[in-house]
């Protein structure tokens, strides 16, 4: 198969590495090689975080060069503006339409950007918004918005659904795996193709 | 025994399961990014075979690690980039030593300073102390590099050095599994070595030629080993690279041939040589200095690398990319200058509840200077708190309050604090807490106590009462300390509490001598805190909210602000003009009230009970 790039961004606390975790597991599942890369530490603390994902017959780089990245996931919506510069034209966004509003805006400093959907829609990006944390809420935990968003992300990619749920039951605590299938099939019925 | 197979893994959990596989008996470490994991991963899932532990500094670690060695058991220590340089001391004179079990020191790099204070190139470190050092390119790598220079390190005699770059050491790939091998090694005491250990000048002039005849011997062994290797393709372009830098290199031009450098250090003279004749272009790809550059460049072979490539930061594949096709040099290779630039910026900031928020907000509010330090409170020093003014390396604080206190006029002086978490103080610390008291300084530390080594994920220390293998040991108690180092005035504060913490830097401030404050409150993301201090969310009143942004000088996350012109009530019922008001996160205030004792007009309240 191709190479396919995965970017997912957010904000520290978010879920992002559970959700890459996830993705890497995946990849073994069907016997492919995985790189991912993301940033621990100071930047954690409420800052903005990414994780590259890849996965293929075989990675090299474990970053994705600018302006090749297939789809773009962003837990947050503003966060998926900062990495518009990497996903290519014709890409796919899939968004959360959730707003944590950066200590400029909470302070009353700066503004919130707007206009995300547009400025995709330039780029020629696919452009899917949900509210997927008020789905995680529906669901009964806001925790698991990054395996709805997964559910999404699985209707892009040309894997098994058995072999998602195989990759959810390597990363998630046990109590937690029926509430996480549930949350990965409810982010398959919000993408209509 | 774990199941062979393949598993996911980052560089640090690969290093870890390296030393596993290799029968490593003793690690020590102190957490630092991006190298904490190796030791989480070797306590969490070999500590049946492998004895872990959080040392008090790097220093430590690797002196331990050494005295394991003698006694004949593998040992690995795992420290930062910056935790070389507190481990230098023992690092420069162990290869005259030589050691029993393999020793593996591994120091994880971070180009782009993603957490750290500055980007030192640690492959220096390898030529300064004659030793080898591996370079793994990606997990399965450092798994296999790990168990190589244990071999390495018994065959040669010497400590060896793993280098990663964050990218490796938190990068995840496919690492193939494999069963550990048994100890092999007497564990004893051998008192026959005592002329080879024992580094009178005497004999540390016999161990010199050693050293050097031994680094001869790793060059030849560099011409060999595996891990050096040719890949030929194209013979137009040649790169010469390896780590990170010969994946981004190989993913920009997949058809070039490349000359894999797996050992950093001593370099395969006669290899390079040979690969350079063969190629008509011929460039160094590695991030940071132009280490490979200079040794190769002696070797007198011409050779294209930081004239094109930058020294500050990362390299990514767009970077060698654009490089060598169009001679595009940026000044810092960094990720960050190619997010869009115009967005609202996510600094890191103190968590919800943290304990150190109330310190900061007072040392603002009453105008210190503020010798700073190494952990999450160096996040003191962005806007608003604005109460951090030097932080430079591990237990800096004291160092710089001390050459103040001792310089400065009176006036100015009182003005001036110290500023250091428990761990760091523990680190490097003490001896300036000693040294402020045996010398008569007069001046403020402040030691925040949160009981966990934070920034780096809630680590356990001797304040924290626990070892990393999970055993319950003492809780270090600073008073005691500080008055057994002849500190006469010590004052403990409570974090929640903004009075005690303002009355304990005035008091401190009118004492004509030493003051030690230990400002004490756990870490807000300790299950401690959970247990006893959290509270249920606060909400703002919304009639009694002027609008006036006082409470977000505290710069808490769960504060936010929400322009809407409307009015509000005094406390004598008059009514006010006001454009906008605050409200707060439901979802992650913890109730500490630290922004409502900020608060002027008492409109930061806990909501009423409904039953």
């Amino acid at each position: 198969m191709e190479t396919v790039n995965i970017i997912i961004s957010g904000v520290g606390g978010q879920g992002i590495i559970l959700l890459s975790n996830v993705l890497a597991n995946l990849a073994l599942e069907n016997n492919l090689d995985v790189k991912k890369s993301e940033v621990h530490g100071m930047a954690q603390r409420g800052g903005s975080v990414v994780s590259f994902v890849r996965i293929g017959e075989k990675i090299f780089s474990p970053l994705i060069p600018v302006g090749k990245g297939d789809i773009l996931v962003s837990m947050e919506l503003m966060e998926s503006l900062r990495w518009i510069e990497y996903v290519k034209n014709g890409g796919t966004a899939l968004i959360n339409d959730y707003r944590l509003p950066p200590p400029g805006v909470a302070m009353g400093i700066e503004k919130y950007p707007e206009g995300i959907e547009e400025k995709f829609g330039e780029k020629d990006v696919k452009v899917f918004v949900k509210r997927v944390t008020n789905e995680a809420v529906k669901l009964g935990n806001p925790r698991v918005t990054n395996i709805i968003l997964l559910g999404m992300l699985s209707r892009f990619l040309t894997f098994e659904v058995s072999s998602y749920y195989n990759a959810i039951r390597k990363s998630v605590k046990p109590q937690f795996l029926e509430l996480n299938l549930k949350a990965f099939e409810r982010g398959r019925e919000l993408i209509e193709l | 025994m774990a199941a062979k197979g393949k598993e996911v893994l980052s560089g640090n959990q690969a290093i870890a399961r390296g030393a596993y596989e290799t029968g490593c008996q003793f690690a020590a470490a102190y957490p630092g990014t991006p190298s904490t994991e190796i030791l989480e991963t070797i306590a969490e899932k070999y500590g049946d075979s492998i004895y872990a532990e959080w040392s008090i500094n790097e220093k430590v670690a690797l002196e331990s690690a050494a005295g394991a060695s003698y006694a004949g058991a593998r040992s690995l220590v795992a420290m930062k980039h910056v935790g070389l340089n507190v481990a230098a001391d023992p690092l420069m004179t162990l290869p005259y030593t030589g050691i029993v079990g393999g020793l593996v020191i591994v120091t994880a790099d971070d180009p782009h300073m993603h957490s750290s204070q500055n980007e030192q190139d640690n492959r220096h470190y390898a030529k300064f102390a004659k030793i080898p050092m591996l370079e793994p390119s990606d997990s399965q790598e450092a798994k296999e590099f790990t168990r190589l220079a244990f071999f390495l390190s018994e065959k040669y005699d010497t400590p060896v050095l793993i280098r990663t770059t964050t990218r490796i050491s938190h990068g995840f790939s496919v690492v193939t599994l494999e069963d550990p091998v048994s100890p092999v090694r007497e564990l004893r005491a051998r008192k026959e070595n005592a002329e080879k250990w024992t580094m009178l000048p005497s004999n540390a002039r016999k161990r010199h030629p050693v050293v050097e005849k031994r680094l001869r011997e790793l060059r030849e062994l560099a011409e060999n080993i595996e891990i050096n290797r040719i890949e030929w393709g194209s013979e137009e372009i040649g790169f010469i690279t390896g780590g990170v830098s010969y994946m981004y290199a190989k993913e920009a031009f997949p058809d070039a041939s490349f000359l894999k450098l797996g050992m950093s250090y001593p370099l395969p003279e006669r290899m390079i040589k040979e690969f350079a004749s063969r190629v008509k272009k011929l460039y160094v790809v590695e991030e940071l200095d132009p280490f490979w550059e200079d040794e190769i460049k002696k070797m007198g072979i011409e050779v294209t690398g930081k004239e094109i490539f930058p020294r500050c930061g990362e390299l990514d594949p767009d970077i060698v990319y654009r490089a060598v096709r169009y001679g595009d040099v940026p000044e810092c290779g960094t990720l960050e200058l190619k997010r869009s630039p115009d967005l609202p910026v996510r600094p890191p900031i103190l968590c919800p509840g943290c304990p150190h928020r109330s310190m900061f907000y007072q040392l603002n509010r009453k105008k210190y200077f503020v010798t700073g330090d190494i952990g999450c409170y160096t996040l003191g020093y962005y806007k608003p708190l604005s109460a951090m003014h030097t932080t430079l390396d591990m237990g800096a604080s004291l160092g710089h309050g001390h050459g103040m206190f001792k310089v400065l006029p009176e006036g100015e002086r009182k003005k001036v604090v110290s500023v250091i978490g428990d761990s760091t103080f523990m680190h490097s610390g003490m001896t300036h807490l000693l040294n402020m008291a045996y010398n008569k300084t007069k001046g403020t530390i402040i030691i925040l106590d949160n009981r966990t080594t934070a920034m780096t994920g809630q680590q356990v220390n001797p304040a924290t009462g626990v070892t990393l293998m999970g055993e319950q040991t003492f809780e270090i108690d600073f008073k005691s300390l500080a008055e057994s180092f002849g500190v006469k005035h010590i004052i403990e504060t409570n974090a929640w509490d903004m009075e005690s913490v303002s009355r304990a830097l005035d008091e401190a401030e009118n004492y004509d001598g030493l003051s030690v404050i230990i400002h004490k409150g756990p870490c807000a993301l300790l299950p401690e805190y959970r247990k006893n201090y959290q509270k249920q969310p606060m909400v703002v009143d919304p009639e009694k909210c002027s609008g006036c942004k006082i409470c977000l000088n505290v710069n808490c996350p769960s504060l936010s602000w929400v322009e809407e012109e409307g009015y509000w009530v005094d406390k004598k019922g008059n009514k006010h003009r006001r454009k906008g008001y605050v409200v707060i996160d439901q979802l992650n205030c913890t109730g500490c009230e630290v922004c409502a004792q900020s608060c002027p007009f008492d409109a930061i309240i806990f909501p009423e009970r409904s039953e």
